[in-house]
């Protein structure tokens, strides 16, 4: 095989006819096709998977939907943020601001409290811009700083833009929050905020696929490829003709405006935005769903973001009421929503002792962190389409 | 000890133009000044070497050159243009290639994924292009195209560091101790390969502390200490250097 890659030009590797094989190849070589098609097999099934036994005995299939959606938005969250963490290897442990900067600005535009009233599908987008903004300014002066110095930093400034949005209470009503922020619309029809789940879930369901497309178009591009370079090696890469800050602020800014769209989205859900719903929890969440999914894989990420999610809203509740039925001492009386961060905590550190490439492991990754997988890759290529496919 | 200064000998048997030369150059890290006024000049087709024992400043100086460092006063001239505060990513456009000390291949990516991240500035049809010549001139790479550049020996890896850096097509390439580490079989091939490659027409400025092996290649040399040219001459001038014989060539 070796003979193959001295052309230098990428080649299908002739893999044995698998279907798995072929399966494989054919989603390396259509992404976004692949991305469709996943995302629309989900979109289906999970409506219906709700309705089996022992799901539909949780809750009825609209309020399991409703989840769905706010799990949503935290996979948004999870694909943003592993552009960051995950391609470029820049530890961000303040990413809620952004999600943050996102909630506001549609707050603002979009309120009885301003009086505006833009539309929430143009708010999208500029929602996504104003966090990007943001990520720049936070950007530009902090991205000279390496490793854990950037990792303090970025965890101040998660800090303090919720405590601004707290204090000053004249433009934000302070603790209270804004309320009342429209729902999104097309034409004379509103999205429902109670009773009909479905137009925010197909709404949710194609920012996911939109922002997964992008993210890989990203991922393969030359800009990825820069991301990987710093990730692996900062001066290497500046060597090699890499812009090191503009490349790193690409990574900040990206990153920041899918929170941003992912604010959008959520107070116009949510109709209401509060500082208390942006605080560590959430930059910590989203990192935790990116670290257990699979740093650096796309589907690993948003899997995992989902998972994570669901495990918090769904499977610690219905242990607190299965425990609280059956009547079994101390588990009875434990409320196991209280130890999410226990639980979270403890699923890191068995993640990193016993799989720390995550859930879904990119291959780069797994090669990473297993070397003697090495001709396992050699064999199959890679996962950035670099190698022989 | 004393130090004699030898005259730089006249441009007319020295080769072409001035490739690149620094006027005044003085460098700092912080507080430190670690280049104190480096006078040097590399002209087209020429190895040059800059010898001088651990803190001379011979990587500082190439660091300067390659723009991960800017002068604080001084002119680094590349091709009669100042270039001394042009970024890294754009000197690398400009046709400079800088191998960094201890190789600093990206070890989790594989022998060709390294080699096209050298390509990075350019297109996909030239790096195609590339990538077959640096196959050609380190076989070794070659054979090991889809292995991580972690698991590969420390002679490939310099092969590996020589190569990317030949990707970006450079007009004048800085080698920073390609000698570091390697056994002394493997030290002879890589020479060899910086000879070969200058017979090309590759313009190279060496930083090496094997001097017998480095004045064995290069035309010219500097001899640097405590970020002060403190000598310079040919190659066959320096080697019969007294000062050279004894602080470098390990001769009493």
């Amino acid at each position: 095989m070796n003979a193959r890659v001295m052309d230098a030009a990428p080649q299908p590797e002739a893999a044995p006819p698998s279907l798995r094989n072929r399966a494989r190849a054919f989603s390396t070589r259509h992404r976004s096709i692949t991305v469709i098609v996943g995302m629309a097999l989900a979109t289906v099934l999970m409506p219906v998977i709700v309705l089996l036994p022992p799901f539909n005995s949780f809750s009825s299939q609209g309020v399991w939907i409703d989840g769905f959606t706010i799990a949503g938005i935290y996979v948004l969250l999870a694909l943003g943020l592993n552009i960051v963490v995950g391609l470029s290897g820049l530890l961000d442990l303040g990413y809620a601001a952004f999600f943050a900067i996102g909630s506001y600005a549609f707050a603002f535009a979009a309120s009885p409290f301003t009086g505006i009233d833009i539309p929430f599908w143009p708010m999208l987008l500029v929602g996504a811009v104003v966090a990007a903004v943001f990520g720049i300014l936070l950007g530009a002066p902090t991205l000279r700083l390496r490793g854990d110095y950037l990792a303090i930093v970025t965890l101040g400034f998660g800090e303090i833009v919720p405590i601004v949005f707290l204090n000053s209470s004249t433009y934000t009503e302070g603790p209270n929050g804004i309320g009342g922020i429209s729902p999104p619309s097309i034409g004379d029809f509103t999205f429902p905020s109670v009773g009909n789940p479905w137009p925010f879930y197909l709404t949710m369901i194609g920012l996911i696929t939109i922002t997964m497309i992008l993210v890989y178009r990203l991922q393969d591009s030359r800009l990825g490829r820069a991301w990987m370079a710093i990730r692996e090696d900062e001066l290497a890469a500046a060597a090699n003709g890499v812009n090191t800050v503009t490349t790193k602020l690409l990574a900040f800014a990206l990153g920041a405006s899918t929170a941003g769209l992912a604010g959008v989205f959520a107070s116009s859900k949510l109709t209401l935005v509060s500082p208390n719903l942006f605080r560590f929890d959430v930059s910590f969440t989203v990192l935790a769903m990116v670290v257990l999914g699979g740093m650096g894989n796309i589907w690993g990420v948003a899997i995992g973001a989902f998972l994570v999610f669901l495990i918090q809203t769904v499977i610690l509740k219905q242990l607190n009421i299965f425990f609280g039925n059956v009547n079994v001492p101390i588990l009875s009386d434990v409320d196991f929503l209280q130890y999410q961060f226990l639980l979270y905590g403890v699923a890191l550190v068995a993640m990193m002792l016993i799989r720390p490439e995550g859930l879904f492991p990119s291959r780069r990754r797994r090669r990473e962190l297993h070397v003697e997988e090495d001709q396992d890759f050699a064999e199959h290529g890679d996962a950035m389409g670099a190698a022989p496919e | 000890m004393t130090q004699t200064m030898v005259p730089m000998p006249p441009a007319a048997d020295a080769g072409g133009p001035a490739m690149l030369s620094l006027a005044g150059v003085h460098a700092y890290y912080g507080h430190i000044h670690a280049l104190q006024g480096i006078d040097l000049e590399v002209r087209a087709g020429e190895i040059v070497t800059l010898l001088g024992t651990n803190g001379a400043g011979k990587t500082t100086t190439l660091k300067t050159i390659s723009g991960l460092l800017h002068p604080r006063s001084g002119n680094v001239l590349l091709e009669g243009h100042d270039v001394s505060h042009v970024a890294s990513h754009k000197l690398v456009q400009r046709g400079v290639a800088h191998a960094p000390e201890g190789r600093r291949i990206f070890s989790r990516l594989t022998v060709l994924e390294n080699l096209q991240m050298g390509g990075y500035t350019r297109t996909s049809a030239e790096v195609r292009e590339d990538t077959v010549h640096v196959f050609d001139l380190f076989p070794r790479l070659k054979e090991r195209a889809s292995q991580r550049g972690g698991t590969l020996s420390g002679g490939e890896q310099q092969m590996l560091a020589i190569g990317r850096a030949l990707m970006t097509r450079p007009r004048v390439l800085l080698l920073d101790e390609p000698s570091l580490g390697l056994s002394p079989i493997l030290v002879q091939q890589i020479f060899r390969i910086i000879q070969e490659i200058n017979s090309r027409g590759m313009t190279i400025l060496l930083v090496e502390q094997n001097a017998l092996q480095a004045l064995a290649i290069a035309r010219r040399g500097y001899v640097l200490q405590t970020g002060r040219v403190v000598l310079s001459g040919t190659s066959a001038e320096l080697s019969r250097n007294e000062m050279v014989r004894r602080a470098y060539l390990g001769e009493d």
